[in-house]
């Protein structure tokens, strides 16, 4: 394998990763305040189908991510009256609304343009288009890095680097803001949160909502950034290899990145068979069989939150 | 025995005064794939507008409803029943025995039974003549092929093409690429751009895709990247005017029409659909036409006459499950 084939695998990563990452650290934020949420994958399938449509409709690749973000907002947000009003079960709840979000998508889509619940091709401004970084060209002629710079981290779409500004910033959210202290706490033990008189459920529901706004992003990336429309199912499981991957991160930011490159890069690896003689099919397998490798306690130890899946009862 | 005999008339006669509507059951993909089994619907639909009849149809959601899904149609007296895709074919089998005054149809997989017509493509062919026309157009002497869910009727359609390319230009590169080996690799766009993008990494200029729904992802990321795309079974060219050098076409359109047109009175059997019969051919429009040379034309002539008169023998990767070109 030489140079450039690395920088175009390393390029394919990023581009694979960043949906991964977005769920990734969606599902951070609400399995840190202690609910469970299977329903990434329904959050970025409707956000998809939403962006896709108002984008088309609108001709603004902008007001379609807004769209999109709204959707899933209104997905978290019944997620979390059935689980943080109602006490549900979180995880049925989240595999409600995966199959609400499977076959409402296809429907409103297929009513809105008849197209086999696919939505309308996107073009120009429609859709977030790739952008060159500063320098790019300049520092290309730079031996190792110039390449690098100028082939796998420039020129990608804006969601991209919004996606990897993410990192640090939920880090310094959860770890140094006193939101983010009160939020690992409800995650944790609700009751002494109670104590100190912050409520709880708003604390739940701020973190479920907060998940849904990086849901919408991810959806409205696979839509109108790495693809131009919506196709039925497009999400096609990132949801749950991005719940993989949270607990392979142990519930952290920058783990939840190096933990979805990783992924990422598997993925990436597949489509290459060129450059691996392994087994495509093992490629694929590789992050389950690690997330499970890390549940049983091989590969350090994975501590859910505390009060993660548990409906908080303020008295008994 | 004699029972059994006026029974089977008395249900002929009511069933000929009747006169049966046909139906039509789209497999997973759905209606409007831009593809498969969007061109049974097209069939379906010329049907109704040249003779004013109805059909029942409908679209599997699930594999668990395909036997449910027959036997209702079946019940309720549809006369043909005709099926989109080979994943009908065990659940035919089993339930096609049951009722045998009615007439099936399936499409791409073969069931023999009395009252069962099966209509094969040579996908082999149709493919070759794309082959030739993808080994002209490309600069880089690299061409790509990308299949959905890896199974020999898309292999099929693989080793078509890679013995077309070769073919044309005895050192071309065919590289081949498979997006899963589950049913979902039919709907995943994002993961057939990243393929078309691996593969325009080693080179390829043209690619030729075999993945259903997965397929728009690798005509997008194809004329993203400003190279050429060739599209399948239905014609794909205006998806991206001017950037789709062909659509190898498969006639399904004809197939329905035709089982719809004879109604009760088709005739049973194994059929084999390929350029002679007109079964499958390389599309030509207005939105591919720039991209078209003479020359290309004058060699998908040739050798489609070829092929009829039997001069070139294009090898049909499921008879055997190998393929002369490497990659497969």
């Amino acid at each position: 394998m030489d140079y450039a084939t690395l920088l175009q695998i390393l390029d394919s990563t990023l581009r694979l990763t960043v949906p991964l990452l977005l769920a990734c650290l969606a599902g951070l934020f609400s399995e840190r305040a202690g609910i469970f949420d299977i329903g990434l994958e329904g959050k970025m399938l409707v956000a998809a189908m939403t962006s896709g449509s108002v984008a088309f409709l609108t001709g603004s690749a902008w007001i379609g991510l807004a769209a999109g973000i709204g959707a899933s907002l209104l997905w978290a947000l019944m997620h979390g009256i059935a689980s943080i009003t109602f006490r549900g079960n979180q995880l049925i709840s989240g595999v409600a609304l995966n199959f609400l979000a499977s076959g409402m998508t296809i429907l409103v889509a297929q009513a809105a343009f008849g197209q086999g619940g696919r939505t309308p091709p996107l073009a120009g401004s429609a859709r977030f288009n790739e952008v060159a970084l500063p320098l790019a060209d300049t520092l290309r002629g730079v031996p190792v890095i110039g390449p690098f710079y100028a082939d796998v981290i420039s020129g990608h779409s804006l969601l991209v680097y919004i996606a990897l500004l993410c990192v640090p910033l939920t880090w310094w959210v959860l770890f140094r803001t006193r939101f983010g202290l009160r939020l690992r706490a409800v995650g944790e033990n609700p009751a002494a949160v109670d104590t100190a008189g912050i409520s709880v459920s708003r604390m739940r529901f701020t973190a479920v909502l907060i998940t849904g706004v990086l849901c919408g992003i991810a959806g409205a990336y696979l839509a109108t950034a790495l693809q131009a429309g919506f196709g039925r199912e497009m999400t096609a499981g990132r949801g749950y290899i991005a719940l993989a991957a949270l607990i392979f991160a142990k519930w952290r930011p920058w783990g939840a990145l190096w933990a979805t490159l990783l992924f990422g890069f598997f993925q990436a690896l597949a489509l290459r068979p060129d450059v691996v003689p392994i087994p495509v099919a093992a490629l694929e397998a590789l992050p389950y069989v690690l997330t499970v490798l890390v549940l049983a306690g091989f590969v350090g130890k994975a501590i859910p939150p505390r009060a993660g899946g548990e409906p908080y009862v303020k008295e008994r | 025995m004699l029972k059994a005999l006026f029974g089977a008339t008395a249900l002929a006669l009511t069933a000929g005064s009747a006169l049966a509507d046909p139906a039509l059951i789209y497999d997973m993909g759905g209606k409007f794939d831009k593809s498969f089994n969007e061109a049974a619907y097209i069939g379906a639909s010329r049907w109704v507008e040249e003779t004013g009849g109805s059909y029942r149809e409908i679209e599997m959601q699930s594999e668990a409803q395909r036997e449910q899904a027959l036997r209702r149609l079946a019940q309720s007296g549809f006369d043909p029943i005709v099926m989109t895709g080979f994943s009908f074919a065990d659940v035919l089998r089993q339930v096609a025995p049951e009722y045998p005054d009615t007439k099936f149809v399936i499409i791409d997989d073969q069931v023999d039974a009395p009252n069962v017509r099966s209509l094969i493509f040579s996908e082999d062919e149709g493919s070759y003549l794309a082959g030739i026309m993808a080994a002209m157009a490309s600069e880089s002497g690299t061409v790509g092929f990308i299949g959905g869910m890896d199974i020999p009727l898309i292999r099929k359609f693989g080793c078509g093409f890679a013995q077309g390319v070769v073919a044309t230009n005895p050192d071309a590169r065919v590289l081949v690429s498979w997006t899963g080996s589950t049913p979902a690799a039919w709907n995943d766009p994002v993961r057939g751009g990243e393929l078309a993008r691996a593969q325009i990494g080693q080179g390829a200029d043209v690619i030729y895709h075999g993945a259903g729904g997965t397929g728009i992802g690798i005509l997008q990321a194809a004329a993203d990247e400003g190279i050429l795309g060739i599209g399948v079974d239905s014609n794909q060219n205006a998806l991206h005017p001017g950037q789709i050098l062909t659509s190898m076409v498969k006639r399904v359109d004809n197939a329905v029409y035709d089982a719809f047109s004879q109604g009760e009175g088709l005739e049973p059997g194994t059929y084999v659909l390929g350029l002679a019969e007109e079964g499958v051919s390389v599309a030509m429009d207005e939105h591919n036409r720039s991209l078209v040379t003479p020359e290309m034309e004058a060699a998908v002539a040739d050798a489609t006459q070829k092929i009829i008169a039997g001069e070139i023998q294009v090898h049909d990767y499921m008879s055997d499950d190998t393929c002369p070109v490497a990659g497969f």
